[in-house]
Parts: structure tokens; sequence; C-alpha cells
């Protein structure tokens, strides 16, 4: 049986109170939120800290509120955030196709944008990990994906990152000593092990994405319909004018390195084009070219290479407004649901 | 490095606290590492909700938090002050069964019966939420509930059953 190591456990009310226990605590604090990602983490103890500061009760970040921009509160479990009609689809469908209702129940947004990175190596039991010497991201010195690589390749595994970036949403961070805004991409590192750009003291708080009409969609690759971690996860989102000229493009991919990341030239190619066939299949070649996937996630590393261009062609062609439930169902075994959200 | 052990033993204390489950408020104490899933067969002999993989993958632990289903192996017992949790042991009302588990015997869709307090508590929440579901809704409520034994077909035509049932009753 699997116990959580010993800790002690703090449960502020507010930001600014749990921003003050975070600098105070140092690295031996972690946040807890849904805990769906931290727990089975410390059970196989990759992660021991002595503080879990729990953030249920913390006030304001369940909320959803609808200025210039929609902003969402990082505690809103991903349930809450598929279920919201005035979330754009992108975002929903990312929600929707995270792990099991159960976990969606538990986990939340700002959970899932700080989800720690993957590999067949490191998401092992410790015993397990003993029995190979361990690896770079945790007790080790080498990573046994790349031997020669210094740097630690686990992979992002969050859905609703690229469905977000694409969308160019912004995430605000609070700190003991005050907060920032930066952009969504700009939260992301491609290490393994140093992922986030947020520092040790900082909370993040509220996901802010603009509201610019945009229509959006996101296409996840994993072996089960009903579960699993994206091996591949495709976000696009554009502007059209009326007779569908592209005026703005954004694909982002997850689970493609160790951070989730936007195509710039994939967007830039497509804007002030009609989405023909052709153009689909050339900005979908331009998206996958830059998806590096290493041999350390389920299923075998040439295909999902290979498919990287189908799964960028789908979503886009779902932009377009072609009826792909089919392949939704085929590839995905999941249908965007009405009402909205009801996956 | 005396001091060090004695501080240690300090910090290292049980929490107390009142939960309620199925209903009832119980005063209970534990260790604030415990889960829910611990803290229910371990303190409160509550054993209906079962152990499976213990990281959140096979829906064997699930109970209803506030009236959703939620993984009881991933959530710390300590959190659960002043919510409303209901496991297995609470649907039956006296000697009455309760129709999803009259439907889950009657239909066979309990064979090893592992996992069957999970499917129950993700079933109820489900009818309670949607009287009606389509088989479709029925088979994506169930899907992080794995069962090993049945195939599903059987489970998805209890729970279609104590839909019948409960609203024929209502």
């Amino acid at each position: 049986m699997m116990r959580l190591p010993w800790f002690e456990c703090r449960a502020p009310r507010t930001v600014a109170e749990a921003a003050a226990i975070l600098a105070a605590e140092g690295p031996e604090a972690m946040l807890l939120a849904g805990g769906t990602d931290l727990l089975p983490n410390m059970k196989r103890r990759h992660q021991t800290p002595r503080l879990l500061v729990c953030l249920r009760r913390v006030e304001g970040l369940r909320k959803v509120s609808n200025g210039a921009a929609l902003t969402l509160g990082a505690g809103l479990t991903l349930t809450e955030v598929l279920r919201e009609p005035r979330i754009p689809a992108g975002l929903r469908q990312a929600a929707a196709q995270v792990a099991t209702v159960h976990l969606r129940n538990m986990g939340t947004l700002g959970g899932n944008l700080c989800l720690d990175t993957r590999c067949t190596y490191y998401n092992q039991t410790y015993e397990w990990r003993r029995a190979i010497g361990f690896c770079l991201k945790k007790d080790g010195e080498i990573c046994w994906v790349a031997t020669a690589s210094k740097r630690c390749v686990a992979v992002s595994s969050t859905d609703t990152a690229p469905a977000l970036i694409a969308l160019g949403a912004r995430v605000r961070l609070v700190g003991a000593a005050g907060e920032r805004e930066i952009a969504l991409e700009d939260l992301y590192r491609n290490d393994g092990i140093d992922y986030l750009a947020r520092r040790p003291d900082e909370l993040l708080t509220e996901v802010i994405v603009p509201d610019r009409g945009w229509r959006s969609t996101y296409w996840k690759l994993r072996r089960r319909g009903a579960f699993d971690f994206p091996v591949l996860g495709v976000a696009a989102a554009a502007r059209f004018a009326p007779d569908g000229t592209v005026l703005e493009a954004r694909i982002a991919l997850g689970a493609a390195a160790s951070r989730p990341f936007l195509v710039e030239k994939a967007g830039a190619f497509l804007a002030e084009k009609k989405l023909t066939d052709e153009v689909i299949a050339e900005a979908a070649a331009i998206a996958a070219s830059r998806a590096k996937p290493m041999d350390n996630t389920d299923l075998d590393l040439y295909w999902r290479k290979d498919v990287a261009d189908d799964f960028v062609g789908y979503a886009l062609r779902d932009l377009r407004g072609d009826d792909m439930r089919a392949v939704r169902l085929r590839t995905a075994r999941y249908l965007p649901g009405e009402p909205p959200g009801l996956s | 490095m005396g001091a060090a052990r004695g501080r240690e033993a300090l910090l290292r204390r049980n929490v107390q606290l009142r939960l309620h489950v199925n209903g009832e408020a119980v005063e209970v104490s534990f260790p604030p590492y415990k889960t829910l899933l611990e803290v229910l067969r371990e303190d409160l002999g509550l054993t209906g909700t079962k152990h499976g993989c213990e990281l959140g993958e096979c829906g064997a632990c699930a109970v209803l938090v506030d009236g959703e289903p939620q993984l009881a192996c991933l959530v710390l017992g300590l959190e659960c002050e002043g919510r409303s949790v209901e496991t297995v042991e609470g649907l039956a009302q006296g000697g009455t069964l309760h129709p999803l588990q009259a439907a889950f015997a009657d239909l066979g869709a309990a064979q090893c019966g592992y996992c069957t307090p999970g499917m129950l508590m993700t079933a109820k929440a489900l009818l309670e939420r949607e009287p009606a579901p389509s088989r479709e809704r029925i088979r994506e409520a169930i899907s992080g509930n794995l069962c090993r034994c049945t195939g599903y077909a059987q489970i998805v035509e209890a729970i279609e059953a104590a839909a019948r049932a409960m609203r024929e009753r209502a």
C-alpha cells in the first residue's frame, strides 16, 4: 500500500496569506489544489514537501467574470470549466478530455496548467526508480530517455495549456512582493525539471482569455478515449473574414516537448489565406515539423511523429467548419457535446 | 539532534475533526497524511469503499463528496471537514436496497464485486443530475471506473433499469 509521507498542512483563506506562507517557508512548501497530480506523485516520493498549502478555502479562486476579457479563477475544477458556456470551445474541449469524470471533478484549471512533466522513467514507484538507479528529474544523474542529455526531457502533459495558448490567454501570478501578468506561453520553459517560470513564492490565481470572437478547437491523441495523458495535443484558434479568409490564426502544440508552445510560423502562414485543403496541408506540415517528441510516453515514437500533421489538419478542418464528428470518434472516442461541455 | 527529534515528534500530531459521512456527523482523529479512503476504511470501519490502484486510475474508491463522484484515494481526509461524504454503506435505506443496488444484483452487473461500490456511487451521482441519461451518457459517466469482469454491458443495463425504476417511483 502506498501511504503519503508526513507533512504539515495550512489552509489559508486569502491569496495574500498563501503567498506569505510560500515566501516564509521556501521550497519545502508546495501548493495543493485538486491534488490529482501532486498526491500520486507524493505517494511515489517524487515530491515530499514538509508543508502543504491547501488552496480549497482561498477566497476568489473559483470566479468567472466577463469584462473586456473572460477571467477564470485558477481554482475552477475542470468539470466547471467544461460546463461553462462562456468559455471558448477549444478550452472546453481540452478540459473535457483531461483524465476521467472523477478526476475532472477534483482537478483544477490552475493545477492542469502547472502539471508536473511526465516520463516513463519518472512516473514509477520509488522502488522501481531505485532499481534502475533513479534519473535526472529525481534523485539520479542520468536521463534514461537520452543518456547523453544534460537536460531532463520529461514531457509537458497539460491539455488546457495548448488550448489557452492558442486563444492568446494570459495568467496572473501573485507573490508576496507583488503580482504580474504574463502570456501563458511564457509560463513554460523547455526543461523537464524547471518547467515553470513561476517563482517559488507565486500563486497562479487567474487565467485571462481575450474575448476576440475566435473559433477554436482542441485535438488530443491518446491510447484510451476515456482516460490517459496526451501523447499529442493540437490546439488551433482563428478569426475569419465573412468570406472565410483567415484574418489571424494561432496553433499550439502540447505533449511534443517539455513545454506547450505556439507555432508562430504556422499561424503567420495562414493569415490572409482561405483554408483550402492545400493551405491546410502546408500549415499542418509547418506545425508538425516543430513537434519533437521523445520516446518517453505511451505509443510508438515514429507513429506519433507521423500523425502530428494529420492532427493539425483535423484541427484546421474543424475550424473551417467541416463535419469532423466521425474523425473525432475514431481518433479520440470523444464528441464535443450538447449542452456545451457534457462531453 | 535530540531537540530536532523532539520538535519533529511535536509536529507529528493527529488532526481531530468532524466529518459528515452518510448523513451522520462523526468526530475522528487521524494523522494528516491519511487520504479519505484510509480514514473511511481504517478509522471509521467503512470498508465498502475499495482500495484499488491508489493513484487515481481505477475508480474503485469512488465516493460522493458534496454530491460529486471523487476518488477517495486522492482526497486528504483533512480536506473533507464540513463537506458531505457519501459511501456505498449509505445507499440502502433500512433493509431496502437502493434501486441501483437491486438492479445490479438482478442483472448480473456485479461479478467479483470489487468495482461495484465505485460504480454504484458514480451512477447515483449521474442519476441525481440526469434522471433519464442516454446509454452514451451512462458510458461516459462510468468511464473512469474500471471493471475487469463484466465487460460493462450488464452494468450499463443495470443503470438504465435503475433509472427507469427511479422515474416510475418518483
